[in-house]
């Protein structure tokens, strides 16, 4: 489904702040698959999504989506086929625009946007059963606009907007991060549905060692520019919580620095 | 003396008001300080001039400047999307062209409209017998400012309009769209400056002059009208944004007529809009909590 072959990325080459952080760097994610990513700060994780939504380019190495290269493809164009939910919930809505308009501009995403009408009406209803699930009473608030709403209810909002035409890859990145525990649950409990119902395949970055056991296929724990685990199927099963701090905590005595 | 002080008040107030809701799609909703205007307004002027003197039909004398403003605007996007050149530079840049581009339309560095040639306002003016004669312009300006208002209005609430306000809110939702935030943002000054220099153009018949030089000031005019009226006029909440930008031009132009038939020489009013807008910006900053705080891309 996507996957990156052999990727070179450096920070600033050439000057005092030069950093080399992906060397020959690879991963391969199947169709279907429901990746959990975890792992140290500056670890490469956010970096990684950057180069596979297009923000930003590699030195050397592949870029692949669906098998095909897409090295020279705009952000913009990747997009058609990815949708995104960021870590600060302001990034994945329109502040200044209506819960309804938001819905509105993420569901006609892929169609041209000219000068019909932009408000959605005739998916109301549809718009009104999602934002039902989410329990936070936002099905009532349709003309609210979405800087008007809470951290957890806007990245709520965001994850439905990223997802409301369903993209072929899904990345989130620690989208739960800046939510309080009781929001990040609904979020997290909002994503596994989504990603399942749709049967989007998934990228998720996650600082909760609990989400990246609960959730998701399969388990990445990166580190320094490398993938120091992939866990999946039985393996990932008799993996706990406990295994992964140990790992964490080996890696950080060897290389000196902290989780 | 007070009737024809207030209706020119008004008929001032609306015809920048119309340069006012570009400005204020631009600063406002693009946050693009765009300095073209102050070159797309007597580009107006100028294609409407030319127009009229060649007898040709004022209101299509309108559309051309509208027009002529769009492609005026776009340069200034492309300038700043496909050159990445800083945004404030690129409307100095486009205003400074324009300069020469207006002084070329027009062929003199200034000019009247001779007496015969035939204005939107000459066109109208039999209508309105007898005393109602003083409102003539008036009534056709309000029209023309209330068109416009309604067509941004409608404009706000299409597709593109959605797209347009979003970008300059957050790009980054704009490119998880799969649109390419660079297109919406030349679309947007386009729009904007189009209506700048139909606002020209409207000027050109009401004034029935050209003057090369007519342009400066009239960017820090819309910021002024802008900012009015989106703190003083954004408490009504009945009222669109739109409405409280013309209604802050009125403000505006009421300020200075004030000030000037309080004794104000007309060569020192730059001086005092400079204060004002100072004055008005402090004030701005200090009742309004910085909105769209942290929204970039990829924080
Ligand atoms: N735009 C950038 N300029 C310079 N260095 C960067 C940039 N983006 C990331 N880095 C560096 O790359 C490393 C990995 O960053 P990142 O991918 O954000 O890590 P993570 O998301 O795992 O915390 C960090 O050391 C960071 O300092
Ligand atoms: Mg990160």
């Amino acid at each position: 489904m996507v996957e990156l072959s052999a990727v070179d990325k450096t920070f600033n080459q050439g000057t005092i702040d030069e950093k080399v952080l992906f060397d020959g760097f690879s991963i391969k994610i199947e169709q279907g698959e429901f990746v959990a990513v975890i792992g140290s700060n500056g670890s490469g994780k956010t970096t990684m999504l950057n180069i596979i939504s297009g923000s930003a380019a590699v030195d050397g190495g592949k870029v692949l989506l669906g098998g095909t290269e897409i090295n020279g493809m705009k952000d913009y164009k990747r997009a058609l086929r990815i949708g995104r939910v960021f870590q600060a919930p302001a990034m994945g809505t329109c502040s200044s625009m209506t819960i309804w308009e938001n819905l509105s501009i993420a569901d006609n995403k892929g169609r041209p946007f000219g000068l019909s009408f932009g408000l959605n009406r005739k998916r109301k209803d549809f718009y009104r059963s999602q934002l039902e699930f989410l329990g936070m009473g936002l099905e009532n608030r349709l003309d609210t606009l979405a800087g008007a709403l809470s951290g957890g209810q806007r990245q709520a909002l965001a994850l439905i907007m990223a997802t409301l035409v369903r993209p072929e890859l899904l990345l989130l990145d620690e989208h739960t991060a800046a939510l309080d525990p009781k929001a990040a649950d609904i979020v997290m409990e909002l994503t596994d549905k989504v990603v399942k119902e749709k049967k989007i395949t998934s990228l998720m970055v996650t600082h909760n060692l609990r989400y990246a056991v609960e959730y998701g296929t399969r388990t990445i724990m990166m580190h320094e520019g490398k993938i120091v685990l992939d866990v999946s199927g039985q393996e990932r099963t008799d993996t706990d919580i406990d295994d992964y701090l140990k790992i964490f905590n080996e890696i950080s005595l060897e290389k000196g620095n902290s989780l | 003396m007070i009737e024809s002080m207030i209706i020119g008040i008004l008929e001032q107030g609306f015809i920048y008001g119309i340069m006012a809701m570009g400005v204020y799609i631009t600063y406002t909703i693009l946050d693009f300080p765009d300095l073209s205007v102050d070159g797309t307004f007597p580009l107006g002027i100028a294609v409407c001039f030319v127009m009229i003197s060649h007898a040709m039909d004022p209101w299509l004398a309108l559309l051309a400047a509208f027009a002529a403003g769009c492609i005026a605007g776009a340069f200034t996007g492309i300038f700043n999307v496909k050159l990445r050149i800083r945004n404030l530079l690129c409307g100095i840049l486009t205003m400074t062209a324009l300069y020469s581009v207006n002084y070329g339309i027009v062929g003199k560095a200034s000019d009247f409209l001779g007496m015969d040639s035939v204005t939107i306002f000459s066109m109208t003016e039999r209508f309105f017998p007898g005393h109602s004669a003083l409102y003539s312009k008036l009534a056709v300006i309000i029209v023309i400012a209330i068109a416009s208002k309604f067509a941004l209005d409608w404009y706000m609430r299409t597709k593109s309009g959605f797209l347009l306000r979003s970008v300059g809110d957050n790009e980054g939702l704009v490119i998880t769209l799969a649109k390419n935030p660079g297109t919406i943002k030349i679309i947007g000054l386009s729009i904007a400056n189009g209506l700048v220099a139909l606002a020209g153009a409207v000027y050109c018949q009401y004034s029935r002059a050209f003057n090369v030089g007519s342009g400066t000031g009239t960017v820090v005019m819309g910021l002024a009208a802008v900012i009015i009226g989106t703190t003083v006029f954004r408490k009504l909440k009945f009222m669109r944004v739109t409405t409280g930008v013309l209604l802050g031009m009125i403000v505006y132009k009421a300020c200075i007529s004030i000030a000037l038939a309080a004794g104000l020489r007309s060569q020192d009013t730059n001086f005092m809009i400079t204060v004002l807008f100072i004055v008005t910006l402090v004030i701005n900053e200090f009742f309004v909590k910085k909105k769209k705080a942290g929204v970039k891309r990829n924080g």
